[in-house]
Order: structure tokens, then C-alpha cells, then sequence
């Protein structure tokens, strides 16, 4: 298990490196940099002061250079400035970081709440009325464009109660954050939740037709006992995968909830960047997320084992 | 009996005026929260060219003068003196002096003079050993010989040749007064002005927050307590915002016909305007470019524009056929109705569209030998809706034209090295003023002159119209210089649009300009009657 972990975490290292790579190239092949977007924005071209502006920046050194200073700030902390506000990009990152990670944590606990007790009640009363309505249900979660379902619910608000339930300021006190946080966290943790439970139940049907199930029912244990301990934990294996590979792309896709909800969140804070071509912002976030990502993955493959002790990771 | 009641309605009339009054009355106090449409790139204004910064940025400043803030229309008549209280031509109309005010501070405490005036042109002027980053506006200034001051209280501008327009820039809200004592990277970051609002913080994605300056010269003023900005960039959510009563003003210019009408479905009490923002979107041709370095064929392009039809497909209606310079009632400077339509391209469309066929024959091109061209334009929907309108207009003359969307970063870039051939392009302007649209757009060394027209006969023009002190005199030569314009096929003016703005009845004081997106938002006597 030792060398296993190590190996893992080795492999994270150099999955993060390729990703640092990847970005750090296709950053540079998206046209423009910030001092076209700068004096595009000013609707002309100044060559001489761009090029004074480029180099102010280093973005006349050559690439190897700047990959290398990034890489080297980046493992003594020192995420530099960036371009657009001019103050340091570790400042402008870390306040968006709790934003996002409510709204996603929010938004995964409804996916959680919701999908797996219902996917399993949908398994276990296959073909009945209920379980046709929470397919429909679930069916809708998943073809309902985010952006759609989440302008549905402002009008409602607005309509309804006169209210929008937006983010304009940061929210004080727990009530007001949860308030703020979970209609949007609704919006997006339909969707998660709708794909959770149409695994969930699927997963179930199919260990439900296993043979360790009969011989549980065979000995008389009671229908509950059959359906939570011996079977969803069995069918859970690919549902935690799902919500690991939710979780993950929470921190970093949301960007239409966050724009609707205005959310001053990580994902519409990268979007921003990279119109702006803000390269120590864009560089330095999608590294975080990449991070939070393979992290996610990392801790999936541990609970695995925990799930199932059938899994053993050899040496 | 009668007398007694009519002298009881009276007295009741009386009262329920008195009453009115007091209700009109300004009242201190609470925050104007208005949406703001993104997060501007800073809140310098000299560095900045969008209005998405003057609109928060221009309560933290003054300038020397200003237009009038309730008057919508900005002419050289509407100026009033802000931190200058008074000025003087010379009798040679070659020096502007003006007499400054005293006991002015900066919000930071330190006391305004002569030498911050001086230090801002110097910094327009590229004279500062500071630099701005960018310095998108310096050309306003290129006739500008030197600033000199007199003691704290005095400032002169000599200029090269008379020009009246120059108190028409001072009065920009592109021109505040910038303190000696701040640098410009600080500036960007945490302005310093002597306005009615102080700064307090600038959030991307999320805010701006400005707060009264409780020393502001004029005294009592501002009655807000503060400005705040929600940066909304979704605008649905915007309108939803404004009509949950989230924000009390749209952002200024955002909203369009559609729009208000939803808004007022919604909410009837908001009170909405459409107005010209002085923004033009025009045709760009590659005059270098064959085969249109051939002018028959740019003739034939611009006889072939139904004007008309833009103005109704993309903005419903809401806009202005014009040349260069906007057209009246709102514009002060555009070429009157009965001349326009002297003006070639600008008459029957069916009869022009005849003559473009006939060049296009002429040419070699024909229904079975179309002209095959790409239309470039930035990637955003202002600019890709009216460009494939363009499109389907040229077929009518045997152009064939493809669509070319431009990464928005690289669209003037790629126009400036000449990278295209046929281009749709949007030009605003800061104030409607004829020198800064010609000498910006037209001028054969300017860098906004994307078609590289360049007319030396018509440039000693521009100089006669910006050295005319007679208004009479001065609006006949600018006619003259737009109308060849338009037939020479300079840069054919498509459409001026025409949006709108909305805010709650409780905001008291708001006044829309009606020829310029740019000088209206100083905010100091704004009120909230809540």
C-alpha cells in the first residue's frame, strides 16, 4: 500500500507538471496578450508603447525564461502580479477560493442528499409510478441547460417575491451565506443529483440480480438490511467515482452558475482572466484546480478500498 | 360661501405645493447601487478609452470645466467651469487662460494647485519623465505647445493655431485633473481626485465601491453617502437585478428597445430613455488593397448600403442615418437632413443600388462572376450582426461576401497592418466635436485611420473648421469636410445607434447626455428619494 501511494503521488507530480506544460503553451497560442487586449480596448495600436509594455511585463523574453521564472515563483509561493489589477495574483486567487468551494460543496452535498436515496428507491421499486416520476425527473436534471434553469429560477424569484437571490455583496452571518449559496447550489446540484441517481440506480439494479443478494434474502435478512448494507454498498463503487469526478469539475466549471447567480467565484474569475490574457492568474488557477483535481482522484482511488475489501493495492 | 371655499382650495392648493416642494427638495444620505457591465481595466481614466471606466471613475474627479450635467446635449455653450472659475482667450486666440479655485484638496489631504494641471498635460503630452502606460487620448492635445502656470491659481495654454474646440476636450469626461503628487501606476490601482466620491475599492468580477468626500469644494454636495457598482455580467441577471430593485440604475447605454420594453412590462414605474450614444458603425475598405484600390468600386460598395434596413434589423428601429459626425437634433455638428441627402449613397436606395450594378458591369462582375470577398469584424455580436446585414446587402451588387470573425484581441491589430480587405468596424466618440472625430479618424498619420484614406486638400480643411471661431462659419466648413467624406467612401457611416438607460423613480437628478456616452456621470447632485 506504501509503494502504491508513493507511486500515486509521484504520478500526481508529474500529471501537475504536464498540465503546468500544456497551459503554459496554449496560453501563448491563443492570440493576443494583454497589451493588445489594452490598447484594443483603446481602438488603436501604439507599437512602441506596446512593445514598452510587453517588455515591462516579460513577455519579450522567451518562453523557456518565462515558464521557468513561472514555475520558480510558483515553488517559493510567489505567484506574481497580475497584469490587469497590478496587485499580487495570490490576492486576487485565494478570496474566490471559499466562494466556489461553498457553492460546490453545497451544490455536491444536494447531488448526495437527493440522488443516492432516490436512485436506490428507484432501483428497488423498478417499473412502479414512483419510479417513473423520479426518471422523468432525473431525465429533466440532466437536459436542462444550467443557464436556462438558472434564469427560470430568478424569474420565479423576481416574479414570485420580488427578490433575486444574486450575489452583490459578500453575505454576513451563517443563515445569510447558506441563503445565498444554496439557490444557485440547487441549480447546478439538480443536475449532479439527477446524474447521481440514474447511476445510483442503474448500479443497484444491477447488483440487486446478484447471486449474494438472493442468498441475504435466502437467510431471511430483513429488505432494508438487503438494500443499504448488502447492496448499495456493492453499487456504490461507480457512483463515488462520479462524485469525485463532480466534485473536481465543481471547483473549476461553473462558470454559467456563476455568472447568472453573479458569483464572484473561481470559475467566472478564470474566464475574465483569460479574456484579459492574464497569464499569471490564468496559469496559477488552472494549476490549482488541476491540483484540487488530481487531489479528488487520488482520494477516490483510497476510498476503494475502504469500499470494497476486495481491492488491495499490491506492491 | 364661494369665496370662502375658494379661498379654503386655495389655501389647500397652497399647502399641497408647499408640500410638492419639500418633496422635491434634495435629500442626504444612502447608496446608489447601479450594475456595471464588467470590471474596467483600471479606473485611470487618461489611460483608458472605454466609457466602462468613466462611468464609475468621473465622481472621483473634476475637471478644469465640464458640461453641464443636466444639459443632455454637450456643445461648446453648455460648459461651465469646475475646478477653473473662470477663462480668457487671448485676442489672438492662440492662449486659453484659466483662473483656478481655491481651497480645493485632493482626498488624500493635500491642497490642489496650478502645478497638478500642468503635471497632467505634461503626462497627456509625453513630457513627464512618469509615463502612462497608455495614452490613448494624446492627439486631442497635439496643438498644445506648451502649459505654463501663473503662481498656484492661474494656468495658460498656448496653442500652435487657434482652436476653439480645445475647451470642448477640457470638458471630456475624458479630461480630469490628475494630482502631481500620485503616480500613474498608482492611479490605476487607487486613484486620488478632488471629486465628489472617493475611492474605496475595486473588486474584479464583484465591485466598485466609492463613498462621499465629506471636504468636497462644493459645499453640501454630493448628497449621496456613496456609489456602489455591481458588476453584473450577465445581463439578464442584470434586468432582474434592476427590476427586483437589487440596483437603481442600469448601466448607462446597456439597455435595448426589447429590453425596456421587458423592463417596463415588468416594473411600469422605471423610467427608461433611448438616446444616440455617438457611436457610429461604419464600413472599412482596404484602399490598398486590390481591386479596391479601384475607387469606382468602393463607389459602388457604399451606393449599395440600405441604411434604413440596419437601423431596422439590428436596432429595431432606434438609430440615425448620418455621416461622420452625428446627426441633429441630438448632434451639434452633423450635416442637416437637406443636406445628407444631397450627399451620394445617402438618397433612393433601388436607384443607387442600379448605379453600383452598373460600375460592378463595368468592372467585369456580374450575376454569373460574382466579386468574392471576406468581411472581417471583431468577434462580438455589435459588430458580427450589422456585418452579415453588409453581406446580404452586397450580393445585391455581385459581392459575395464571407464572414469573417476576428479574435476581439486581434481585431486592431490586424486592421492596423492592413489585414484585410473589406472590414466592419464601430467608431465612438468621446465628445461630438469635429476635430476629434477628424483629425482621430481621418487624418493621414492618425493610428485610428484604418483605411489609410489620406486627402491633404481635405486635412488643410480640418485645420480651417478647428481654427473657426465663427459657429455659422465653422458648421458650413464641417458640412463640407463630412459630405466629401462620405463620397469619397472615406470610412460610409452605416448607422448611429440609439440605447437606452433605465432607473428607479427615487433617483432623483439623473440626466442622459444625448450626444456623447462619455461626460455624463459626475454624480454630485444626485439624490435619492426614499
Amino acid at each position: 500500500m506504501g509503494t502504491y501511494l508513493v507511486r500515486r503521488f509521484a504520478l500526481m507530480l508529474l500529471t501537475l507538471f504536464g498540465i503546468s506544460v500544456l497551459i503554459f503553451v496554449m496560453l501563448r497560442m491563443v492570440p493576443g496578450n494583454i497589451a493588445d487586449i489594452l490598447f484594443d480596448a483603446a481602438g488603436m495600436i501604439d507599437v512602441s508603447e506596446k512593445a514598452k509594455l510587453e517588455h515591462e511585463l516579460g513577455l519579450d523574453k522567451p518562453i523557456v525564461v518565462q515558464y521557468v521564472e513561472w514555475i520558480g515563483g510558483l515553488a517559493r509561493g510567489d505567484l506574481g502580479y497580475s497584469y490587469v489589477s497590478e496587485k499580487p495574483a495570490l490576492d486576487e486567487i485565494a478570496p474566490r477560493i471559499p466562494i466556489t468551494a461553498k457553492l460546490a460543496g453545497l451544490a455536491l452535498a444536494f447531488s448526495i442528499v437527493f440522488g443516492v436515496p432516490l436512485g436506490v428507491l428507484s432501483a428497488v421499486k423498478q417499473n412502479s409510478t414512483l419510479d417513473y416520476i423520479l426518471r422523468v425527473v432525473s431525465l429533466s436534471g440532466l437536459s436542462m441547460p444550467a443557464f436556462w434553469l438558472g434564469l427560470l429560477i430568478l424569474m420565479v424569484f423576481v416574479s414570485s417575491f420580488g427578490s433575486i437571490p444574486i450575489y452583490t455583496d459578500p453575505p454576513k452571518g451563517f443563515w445569510n451565506t447558506l441563503w445565498l449559496y444554496s439557490v444557485p447550489a440547487a441549480a447546478v446540484g439538480f443536475r449532479s443529483s439527477a446524474l447521481v441517481m440514474r447511476l445510483t440506480r442503474s448500479s443497484m439494479l444491477e447488483v440487486l440480480r446478484q447471486d449474494y443478494i438472493r442468498t441475504a434474502r435466502a437467510k431471511g435478512a430483513a429488505e432494508w438490511m438487503v438494500n443499504y448494507r448488502h447492496a448499495l454498498r456493492n453499487a456504490l463503487l461507480p457512483v463515488v467515482t462520479v462524485i469525485g469526478i463532480e466534485a473536481a469539475f465543481l471547483m473549476g466549471g461553473l462558470i454559467v452558475t456563476e455568472t447568472v447567480f453573479n458569483i464572484p467565484g473561481v470559475a467566472r474569475f478564470l474566464v475574465e482572466a483569460i479574456r484579459w490574457r492574464d497569464y499569471p492568474i490564468v496559469q496559477n488557477l488552472v494549476m490549482f484546480i488541476a491540483a484540487v483535481a488530481v487531489t479528488v482522484n487520488f482520494l477516490i482511488d483510497l476510498l476503494y478500498a475502504v469500499l470494497d475489501p476486495r481491492i488491495r493495492y499490491a506492491s | 360661501m364661494t369665496a370662502k371655499l375658494t379661498a379654503l382650495a386655495a389655501a389647500m392648493l397652497a399647502a399641497a405645493s408647499v408640500a410638492g416642494a419639500r418633496a422635491a427638495e434634495p435629500k442626504h444620505g444612502g447608496i446608489l447601487h447601479i450594475y456595471h457591465r464588467e470590471t474596467p481595466p483600471s479606473l485611470s481614466i487618461h489611460e483608458e478609452a472605454t466609457f466602462s471606466v468613466n462611468v464609475p471613475a468621473m465622481g472621483i474627479f473634476n475637471n478644469l470645466v465640464i458640461y453641464d450635467q443636466h444639459v443632455p446635449q454637450n456643445s461648446l455653450q453648455t460648459i461651465r467651469p469646475e475646478l477653473a472659475t473662470s477663462w480668457e482667450w487671448s485676442k489672438d486666440n492662440l492662449s486659453l487662460t484659466f483662473k483656478l479655485r481655491h481651497g480645493v484638496t485632493w482626498h488624500d489631504g493635500k491642497p490642489f494647485s496650478a502645478k497638478d494641471v500642468k503635471c497632467t498635460f505634461d503626462l497627456l503630452q509625453d513630457k513627464a519623465s512618469d509615463k502612462f502606460r497608455k495614452n490613448p487620448r494624446k492627439d486631442w492635445y497635439a496643438n498644445v505647445a506648451d502649459v505654463t502656470i501663473n503662481g498656484d491659481d492661474e494656468v495658460t495654454f498656448h496653442l500652435r493655431r487657434p482652436q476653439p474646440s480645445l475647451l470642448a476636450m477640457l470638458a471630456s469626461g475624458y479630461t480630469p485633473i490628475y494630482p502631481c503628487h500620485v503616480s500613474p501606476a498608482q492611479m490605476r490601482t487607487h486613484p486620488i481626485g478632488t471629486g465628489p466620491f472617493k475611492f474605496v475599492e475595486m473588486k474584479q468580477n464583484e465591485s466598485i465601491k466609492l463613498v462621499r468626500n465629506e471636504n468636497y469644494w462644493k459645499k453640501g454636495l454630493p448628497y449621496l453617502d456613496g456609489i456602489e457598482y455591481t458588476i453584473i455580467r450577465n445581463r439578464a441577471t442584470a434586468v432582474l437585478a434592476f427590476v427586483a430593485g437589487k440596483v437603481d440604475v442600469t448601466f448607462p447605454t446597456e439597455m435595448t428597445k426589447a429590453l425596456i420594453a421587458d423592463i417596463k412590462k415588468q416594473d411600469p414605474t422605471a423610467i427608461c430613455e433611448i438616446k444616440p450614444i455617438n457611436v457610429n458603425t461604419n464600413l472599412i475598405v482596404n484602399r490598398d488593397s486590390p481591386p479596391f484600390n479601384d475607387p469606382q468600386l468602393r463607389r459602388a460598395m457604399a451606393l449599395a448600403l440600405d441604411r434604413k434596413a440596419f437601423i431596422d434589423i439590428i436596432l429595431q428601429g432606434e438609430g440615425d442615418i448620418g455621416g461622420t459626425l452625428l446627426p441633429p437634433p441630438e448632434g451639434v455638428w452633423g450635416m442637416p437632413p437637406d443636406i445628407l441627402k444631397t450627399v451620394s449613397g445617402y438618397g433612393d436606395v433601388n436607384k443607387d443600388r442600379e448605379e453600383a450594378r452598373a460600375i460592378m458591369k463595368k468592372l467585369g462582375y456580374g450575376p454569373d462572376k460574382p466579386l468574392k470577398i471576406k468581411v472581417s469584424t471583431r468577434n462580438l455580436a455589435t459588430y458580427r450582426d450589422p456585418a452579415v446585414v453588409l453581406i446580404d446587402q452586397l450580393k445585391q451588387i455581385y459581392i459575395d461576401g464571407e464572414l469573417e470573425p476576428v479574435e476581439s484581441s486581434a481585431w486592431f491589430a490586424k486592421v492596423a497592418r492592413k489585414d484585410y480587405t473589406v472590414g466592419l468596424n464601430l467608431t465612438g466618440n468621446g465628445i461630438d466635436d469635429p476635430d476629434q472625430a477628424f483629425y482621430e479618424n481621418y487624418a493621414c498619420t492618425s493610428e485610428r485611420n484604418y483605411t489609410h484614406y489620406c486627402n491633404k486638400d481635405l486635412e488643410k480643411l480640418f485645420d480651417a473648421q478647428s481654427a473657426e471661431t465663427d459657429l455659422a462659419k465653422r458648421k458650413k466648413l464641417v458640412w463640407e469636410i463630412d459630405k466629401k467624406l462620405q463620397e469619397d467612401v472615406a470610412r460610409p457611416i452605416l448607422f448611429h445607434a440609439r440605447t437606452g438607460t433605465c432607473w428607479k423613480p427615487y433617483v432623483k437628478n439623473l440626466t442622459i447626455m444625448s450626444n456623447s456616452a462619455y461626460n455624463g456621470y459626475r454624480f454630485e447632485d444626485i439624490w435619492l428619494d426614499k
